[in-house]
């Protein structure tokens, strides 16, 4: 690969899913994966994982700290699809069912560097209020298809959702090439805050 | 205790300045503590003064002598040692320690000086004592030779002194015996302590003893005092508010600068308290520490003009700015790290920028400061001050001259009257009465207004010009008073004479038309007055009146009641009884005039006065001026004045000091040139006059307009900007001051103030650079200005974007919005609106809609449509088929390959264009083409569909549970799993989770095939049976034959020779020329019960459901047998060694298409092996023939099996059916109908299917049963067996099976059943079931029969479409597709379950419990198996055929089809000879043709009942070959699928090195286009 015209870019990702603040529920996990669009792919690392267990902390914070690790490097030719973070959350309900309390997605940061983000989880809503007793008395809420469908706009409007909580999430983002692309991503305190 | 204190101070000041008597600090530092306080300074200070000086010395001396060697080595420690002890015992002295405890010493002191005297006597006498072994020499010689005085306390004093002295000097020496190591620090302690501490730990323990001696009550002062004092020592500042003359000069009122216009800042918040403080401290304070004349002032220039204190504006962000936290806890580590930051380029304020993309713009702008004039000055004179008035008067004199305005105003006047006299004289064409009434008015109006300015204006000049004098003669009688003049000022009138009677007669004459003018003036307004009068003392009349008649009436009231009258007195409401106007005296007018013109205007005959100042004058040289003159001038002459110049508020440059002359004139002639980089905001001049060396103050700031950027060097006018200053200063000589006061009069009356002001000449100008270009910053520079401005001004939310194009609309809203004008942050705005309204910009006559559009558009659109990425990029979004799963486009447009778009652009432009390449024949083709396109149709028409999702596509939920229907009792049924195990201990199966086919990749998917086992595979015939007539009814071989062939057959037969059993069969399946295999097996009914396992690739790596759905691609599932031949040469090898060859021999296969496997999931049960009908060197055993009731003949149908398991995994959700309502024609009562009829029927039995209404080619619902019509099949058919109807019936489904089989799902992309009529049908020659059991039905129906269609499931197709008929006594069930039949209970009928009948009157749903159709009745006249759809309460309406009236055939040409023959052959013989690229492949022609003349033959019997005649005629044809072949026989529909199944036989697989083939193809042309396809494929081996 000539260094002078490459012909891809590539985006490295690293970080890690840090912790949660679920203020009803404990006992949680994550997974996680990736969504991006057609003119990418993932050269290295995982696109997907699943966390550990994690009980809420002790202290007055109760936040649920999984600092669940990720990295992957992705290759493209475009920016159209920038990959996104799609995550899940599952913990025991009171009967003891595995059932989901937030799905949530973001993208990844454009700009490399250090980036923390917060996301608001939500979980989808029940049809009525009796399914919405048995889903809880069953322990089978309603859940995404696929949890990707969080990543993209098209068919959300029919879905009906409720917030449950946030995620934080710390990226570490290293690019290549992007500049001899022309993409320019860099940071931009290099211009100073753009205050009015 | 001040005056002591500074005594102390005066003492000590002078020691510290010698660095040398460091030591000698020692014993005078104690001085003032050591000492008790003097009472009285006069009685012992000057003896113990020179006494100790006395002892200083001699110390001195002696010590020198000690120290000189010590000294001498070590020089710099020493002073420094010593000297830092003292300077801080000085600090302790006489800073922290307060004056109180001295005063308090000194009090006791005076009460106890005798105990004290005492105490010390005590203590000298214990004192020698304390260091016996000690006296140095010096200390001995200080002793003896010390005079002592007679007085016992000096003496005591002294002796102390001196020990002490000899201590410490004791101590001294012994540190300086010790080497000189130590560090600064510890010396300097050592010092400290040598010297002070020990004296203060001494002095304390005097202390002590001085408390034991003398008890006294503990001081107290009272409240009062300590308040006395420390209001003495303390401010506090009121916290009251300071009234507003204090805070200004006097007499000054306070100036608002918000009332005048000018934009004042909003200030910060201070509370009202804190601010009053701050301004009682502010006034009280600076006055109190600055004693100088302008005290007063000092305090006040603390606040503004409007008596507020000064602010700037608020430095408040108007609005909250969150600093950013550290996400992190920082460690103090993290902190110490050094971090390295590239250097940045400082930006300036960004606002003012000088095009801050741009290098460093060499702007320049050049401000020449020519000179200054004070026109008042604190050193003026009093003679100054009346010069500069003249001055200033002749300047306005000369202005007023240069205008010249009254002779302007004199000459309009005499134009006006003209004019009038022109309009009045009866010559003038009269245009109108009207009109000229109305302008000679206005003329009048005019000359009277013209008049009265003209007068004012005379009079002004007038005025102006005996001020002139008067301050002339002024300044001359002041001259003459203080006998010495100041300045060389001259005022010369000159007098111009004129000629006395004209002019005369002209001012008479003026004189007189102004009268006259007048009185009309005044005649006109009399009669108008009159008017007035008339009127209103008509309306008096009548009141009047009115008044009288209403008293008369009171009268008689009043009469009634007289007290009621006083109250009802009317309220002097009563109108004046109007004044007639009197007319106006012209003589007193004439007298009125004249005064005026008297007063105003110059007399006849007077001459006019000319002024002409000039500076001719001498000035009194200083020697004869007064002491006080001198003093001005010498003050004066001391005076410099020099000025800054400031740029945007940064002092830039500063003119030379230059000095003020004796006309308060400077000349500084000096340009400076500004190298700016800022645009510029501000330029201000700022004035600072010094006086003598000592300070300089500040007088005034001039601010000089920034240039206007036409105005360039050399261009620039020099301008004067006049300036003032409010310093009040009052002088000592001549000088008249500033601010102050003064008078000329010698009473001091008429006082006049008078302020430092003057003026500054100067001119600036851009710069022009080296080659003439003016060296200005850019307009763009002001654009950025002005979109930054327009951030702030908010105009955009408030008029919105498109307003900004409209210029009026903006400054209307700029208007609206009272837009302080004189806000800096406007400025920008204004400057923008003022350009625009005055027209200058030009605005479009059009409306742009999206006006920011252009702002995008970085290339031209053609540039944009000829990037190849772009293309690319768009064809993908529109999701075209070639470019839908196009992965990691290309950055550059020079890595996309033209060849990309080549297909596509290829396929764009054949749309209309028939190619026959791939199709041979030129009907297909076209059929291909109409298939194509009804396919694009569909896909476009659900693609929107694809898109619109329902909460299920997203959301999985768990249905509204159900608790009455048994059925589904979900729950029921789920409360019921609640309580069972979470883990049982018997498992039972689960169904595997699905998967959707979106995030697939290649090898993802994996098609597995389990091959269980077969029954009745073909076994070899032994050659020998050639001879043998074949026997029908029994098996062929027995286990027997096979166990001992040598009996049978000669030893030289391989296949004896092995000792083989009857075949060895295995099972190779390939799927997307993937192969896999088992293992062998032995025996015809063999069983492997194994797993393959294949990958699966979707087309173009499009994993979606659409794509999946069009997979076309079969799974081959082939029998081979294994055949092993002994190749060895040598019998005498034999024995040991094996050289054996294998060989695999097609024996049949079976062809799942890949949707079918998709849809169903997974594929399981046993299925009917396709074997050619002609098997060379193969034989079926036969089974005994059951007589399945319909023909003994059939019984050769009975083929081999093979039971097989085919999944996916993982399990792929298939698309589901567009969920789409179509339009429809049929009757709305009728699809009601159907739709009650389905949810009933899914009520009760959900897994049977039941149809009725069905989807047509264009899209719309039509009701099943019109499909159904009897049709005409070809007459050929109908001919060719004329007797025997169950012939022509097998023969018509054999027509049936021959038209190519395509799934919906294959050809329309998304599941969606379409149906086509059978003319449709029969024109694209491809369909599914359904079509093939219409178009078959439909011919049963022609023929007579009873036929229905059988929707139900059957193997492997799933949900499918049968045909049933009714023979005489028995039903049959046809299978379209095949063309076989099977009776209703063969237990090998395909067509498992049955779900309804369809009729083409009547639809029937099985309400039977069962529904497999060996166990149904299918009488559906029995209502109670049989739902009917029609009954009586509804009963059929005799609904119309959607088939056409007759189906027209037409003849297949048959050259046409020879050729298609002919090219078929060619084509498969170069695969073959493709396929075997390592090894020769030889023809055998012979052979070939033999299998071409048998070819016919097998489609005229349909393949039955020839092989043992068509091998019989093989073998006396062929007998030295050993054979291996079978024909394939296959519907046509395009080259492709042949060359797969011939692939798939494995025929190429031979490589026996001698092996020739044959290759046959024969092609039967039925009407209409259909084909069969014969195919004899042979592998030969020549016998040695």
């Amino acid at each position: 690969m000539a260094a002078a015209s490459p012909s891809v870019f590539l985006l490295m990702v690293n970080g890690q899913v840090e912790s949660a603040q679920f203020p009803e529920y404990d006992d949680l996990y994550c997974k996680y994966c990736f969504v991006y669009g057609q003119d990418w792919a993932p050269t290295a690392g995982l696109e997907e994982g699943i966390s550990q267990i994690t009980s809420k902390s002790q202290d007055v914070r109760r936040v649920l700290v999984w600092n669940f690790p990720i990295d992957v490097t992705f290759k493209s030719t475009n920016p159209y699809g920038w990959p996104q973070i799609v995550l899940s959350v599952y913990g025991p309900d009171v009967f003891g069912n595995d059932v989901v309390r937030g799905y949530g997605a973001v993208h990844v940061p454009f700009s490399p560097g250090r980036h923390k983000r917060t996301i608001p989880m939500f979980v989808p809503e029940s049809t009525s209020k009796l399914q919405k007793f048995t889903s809880w008395f069953m322990g089978r809420r309603p859940e995404y298809t696929d949890p990707k469908v969080v990543a993209q706009g098209e068919g959300r409007e029919v879905t009906r959702v409720r917030s449950q909580g946030f995620v934080t999430l710390l990226f570490n983002v290293v690019t290549k090439d992007m500049r001899k692309l022309g993409y320019d991503t860099g940071p931009v305190d290099t211009q100073g805050p753009s205050l009015p | 205790m001040v005056s002591e204190k500074s005594h102390v101070d005066s003492q000590q000041e002078p020691r510290q300045e010698e660095p040398e008597t460091g030591l000698l600090n020692m014993p005078a530092r104690r001085g003032p503590r050591s000492l008790p306080p003097i009472p009285s300074a006069s009685r012992t200070g000057f003896a113990e003064f020179s006494m100790r000086e006395r002892m200083r010395e001699k110390l001195q001396a002696a010590r020198s002598k000690a120290e000189s060697a010590l000294l001498q080595e070590i020089p710099t420690p020493r002073p420094r040692r010593l000297r830092s002890p003292k300077e801080r015992e000085s600090e302790t002295e006489f800073g922290t320690e307060p004056g109180k405890e001295v005063q308090s010493i000194q009090q006791k002191d005076d009460a106890q000086i005798y105990s004290r005297v005492k105490f010390r006597e005590q203590k000298i006498k214990s004192k020698p004592q304390a260091p016996p072994g000690f006296p140095s020499a010096e200390e001995a010689y200080n002793f003896f030779t010390f005079n002592f005085d007679p007085e016992p306390e000096e003496s005591e004093e002294k002796t102390k002194m001196k020990a002490r002295d000899g201590t410490s000097q004791e101590e001294e020496a012994g540190e300086e015996e010790e080497p000189p190591v130590r560090g600064g620090s510890k010396t300097d302690e050592e010092g400290l302590l040598n010297g002070k501490d020990a004296e203060d730990f001494l002095l304390g323990l005097e202390h002590m003893a001085n408390d034991f001696v003398a008890v006294r009550p503990a001081d107290y002062e009272s409240v009062h005092v300590w308040l006395q004092k420390e209001k003495e020592i303390l401010f506090i500042p009121s916290r009251l508010t300071v009234p507003t003359y204090k805070k200004l000069p006097e007499n000054v009122q306070p100036r608002f600068l918000e009332d005048e216009g000018l934009y004042i800042g909003a200030r910060p918040e201070v509370a009202p308290t804190n601010q009053n403080i701050m301004e009682n401290r502010l006034l009280v304070q600076e006055p109190r520490n600055d004693f100088g004349p302008s005290a007063r002032s000092q305090g006040r220039r603390w606040f503004g003009d409007d008596g507020r204190i000064l602010a700037l504006p608020s430095p408040i962000r108007p609005f909250p700015c969150r600093p950013l936290l550290s996400t992190r806890e920082q460690s103090t580590k993290a902190e110490l790290e050094t971090l390295y930051r590239k250097a940045v380029k400082y930006v300036h304020s960004s606002k003012h920028m000088v095009g801050s993309g741009d290098p460093p713009g060499n702007f320049q702008l050049d401000i020449d400061i020519s000179g200054l004039l004070f026109t008042h000055h604190p050193c003026f004179s009093r003679e100054h001050v009346l010069a500069a008035k003249l001055a200033q008067l002749y300047d306005q004199y000369l202005a007023r001259q240069q205008r010249n305005k009254a002779k302007f105003l004199t000459d309009k006047l005499q134009a006006l009257r003209n004019a009038v006299q022109a309009s009045l004289s009866p010559e003038t064409p009269q245009q109108s009465l009207d009109t000229n009434q109305k302008t000679i008015k206005e003329y009048k109006y005019e000359i009277r207004q013209t008049r009265k300015l003209r007068d004012a204006e005379q009079e002004k000049d007038r005025n102006l010009l005996k001020t002139l004098i008067k301050v002339w003669k002024e300044m001359k009688s002041l001259r003459e008073f203080q006998r010495f003049t100041n300045t060389p000022l001259k005022l010369v009138l000159r007098k111009e004479k004129f000629d006395q009677k004209a002019d005369e007669e002209a001012y008479e004459a003026e004189i007189q038309a102004e009268i006259n003018e007048l009185l009309e003036e005044h005649t006109e307004e009399y009669e108008q007055k009159m008017e007035e009068y008339r009127a209103s003392y008509q309306q008096w009349k009548a009141w009047k009146k009115a008044q009288r008649a209403k008293k008369r009436k009171k009268k008689e009231a009043a009469e009634e009641h007289p007290e009621e009258e006083a109250e009802e007195a009317p309220p002097g409401e009563e109108p004046v009884k109007p004044v007639p106007p009197e007319p106006t005296d012209p003589g007193e007018l004439e007298q009125k005039v004249r005064e005026r013109a008297a007063h105003s205007r110059r007399r006849p005959g007077e001459p006019l006065l000319l002024p002409e100042l000039s500076l001719a004058g001498s000035v009194t040289p200083n020697e004869q001026c007064p002491r006080v003159e001198v003093l001005r001038r010498e003050d004066v002459r001391r005076r410099c004045v020099y000025l800054k110049v400031l740029f945007n508020n940064k002092e830039v440059s500063r003119t030379v000091s230059r000095q003020l002359g004796a006309d308060f004139r400077v000349h500084f002639g000096q340009i400076f040139n500004l190298q700016i980089f800022n645009w510029p905001e501000s330029l201000t001049l700022q004035v600072y006059e010094t006086i003598g060396h000592s300070s300089t103050t500040l007088l005034a700031e001039v601010f000089l307009p920034i240039p206007e950027t036409t105005v360039v060097t050399g261009r620039a006018p020099i301008e004067e900007v006049e300036f003032s200053s409010n310093q009040h200063v009052t002088l000592d000589h001549e000088g008249v001051g500033s601010g102050v006061p003064f008078s000329f009069e010698a009473d001091g009356s008429n006082q006049l103030t008078l302020m430092t002001s003057g003026k500054v000449s100067h001119s600036v100008a851009w710069a022009v650079g080296e080659n003439g270009i003016p060296l200005i910053p850019p307009l763009s520079q002001q654009n950025i200005g002005f979109r930054s401005a327009l951030k702030r001004a908010d105009a955009i939310s408030s008029i919105g974007t498109s307003g900004l194009t409209d210029m009026k609309k903006l400054a209307k809203w700029a208007a609206e919005s009272k837009l302080d004008p004189n806000d800096p942050n406007n400025a920008p705005l204004m400057q923008l609106i003022s350009v625009a309204t005055s027209g200058e910009s030009y605005v479009p006559d059009f409306f742009r809609l999206e006006q920011l559009q252009q702002e995008f558009n970085f290339v031209s659109d053609e540039e944009l449509n000829r990037s190849k990425r772009f293309r690319l990029l768009c064809l993908r979004s529109q999701e075209v088929p070639e470019f839908r799963n196009y992965k990691q486009i290309p950055v550059y447009d020079r890595e996309i390959m033209e060849k990309i778009f080549q297909e596509y652009e290829k396929r764009l432009r054949d749309r209309n264009v028939i190619e026959t390449k791939d199709h041979i024949d030129t009907h297909r083709a076209i059929v291909a083409k109409y298939l194509q396109q009804v396919r694009d149709s569909v896909i476009n028409r659900f693609l929107v569909a694809k898109h619109h999702f329902l909460l299920t596509d997203l959301v999985v939920e768990e249905e509204v549970p159900n608790i009455s229907s048994e059925g589904s009792g979900i729950l029921g049924l789920s409360l019921f799993k609640l309580a069972e195990q979470k883990r049982p201990l018997r498992p039972r199966r689960k169904g595997r989770k699905k998967v959707t086919a979106q995030n697939l990749s290649d090898g993802d998917i994996k098609l597995l095939v389990n091959i269980v086992r077969a029954y009745d595979i073909p076994v070899r015939k032994p050659p020998a049976s050639k001879f043998q007539p074949p026997s029908r009814s029994a098996r062929a071989f027995s286990e027997k034959h096979v166990a001992s062939p040598s009996t049978h057959s000669p030893a030289h037969s391989p296949d004896y020779a092995l000792g083989q059993v009857l075949v060895r069969p295995f099972v190779e399946v390939s799927f997307q020329r993937t192969i896999c295999h088992t293992t062998t097996a032995e025996g015809p009914n063999p069983s492997w019960n194994e797993e393959l396992e294949l990958p699966f690739r979707a087309p173009n790596g499009d994993y979606s459901t659409a794509s999946l759905q069009s997979v076309k691609d079969d799974v081959f599932i082939n029998i081979f047998d294994e055949v092993l031949y002994d190749v060895s040469e040598d019998d005498r090898e034999r024995g040991s060694g094996i050289h054996t060859r294998i060989e695999r021999h097609w024996l049949g296969c079976v062809k799942i298409p890949f949707s079918t496997i998709y849809f169903q999931a997974r594929i399981d049960g046993t299925f009917k092996i396709d074997i050619p009908p002609v098997l060379l060197g193969y034989s079926k055993e036969r089974n005994m023939i059951l007589e399945r009731g319909f023909d003994s003949v059939r019984s050769l149908s009975e083929g081999s099996y093979i039971t097989l398991f085919i999944t996916i995994e993982p399990q792929l959700v298939p698309g589901e059916s567009v969920r789409e309502k179509f339009e429809s024609q049929e009757d709305e009562k009728l699809l009601q109908a159907t739709e009650k009829f389905q949810a009933e029927c899914a009520l009760k039995f959900p897994n049977r299917q039941c149809l009725t209404t069905v989807i047509d080619i264009s899209g719309k619902t039509v009701f099943v049963t019109r499909y159904l019509k009897p049709l005409n099949p070809p007459k050929e058919l109908l001919n060719a067996y004329p007797s025997n109807p169950q012939a022509t019936a097998e023969l018509v489904a054999r027509y049936v099976s021959l038209i190519p089989f395509l799934p919906d799902t294959v050809s329309f992309a998304s599941i969606c059943d379409l149906w086509s009529t059978s003319d449709q049908f029969l024109d694209l020659l491809a369909g599914d079931e359904e079509e093939h059991a219409v178009l078959l039905c439909n011919y049963f129906l022609f023929l007579g029969k009873k036929a229905w269609l059988v929707m139900g499931n059957a193997i492997p197709e799933g949900p499918t479409a049968y045909v049933l008929t009714w023979e005489q006594n028995h039903y049959l069930i046809w299978n379209p597709c095949s063309g076989h039949f099977y009776g209703q209970f063969d237990t090998f009928c395909p067509l498992k379950s049955v779900g309804c009948l369809i009729g083409p009157d009547n639809i029937w749903f099985n309400i039977q419990q069962y529904d497999s159709p060996l166990r149904i009745n299918f009488d559906v006249t029995k209502p109670k198996l049989w739902k009917s759809f029609f009954s009586r309460s509804l009963p059929y309406p005799g609904l119309s055929s959607v088939q056409p009236e007759e189906l027209i055939y037409q003849r297949t040409d048959k050259a046409a089809a020879a050729e298609l023959q002919d090219r078929i052959e060619k084509i498969l013989k170069e695969k073959i000879m493709d396929w075997r690229p390592r090894h020769l492949t030889r023809w055998n022609r012979y052979c070939t043709s033999t299998l071409r003349h048998f070819l016919p033959l097998l489609e005229r019997s349909q393949g039955e009942d020839v092989e043992d005649d068509h091998r019989a005629e093989l073998l006396k044809q062929l007998g030295d070959y050993r054979f291996s072949g079978f024909p394939l026989h296959m519907p046509y529909s395009e080259v492709k699928p042949l060359i797969e199944a011939v692939y798939s036989t494995g025929v190429h697989n031979i490589d026996v090195p001698n092996v020739e083939f044959a290759l046959a193809v024969y092609i039967h042309p039925y009407p209409k286009n259909v084909l069969s396809v014969w195919i004899y494929v042979a592998s030969l081996i020549r016998n040695r």
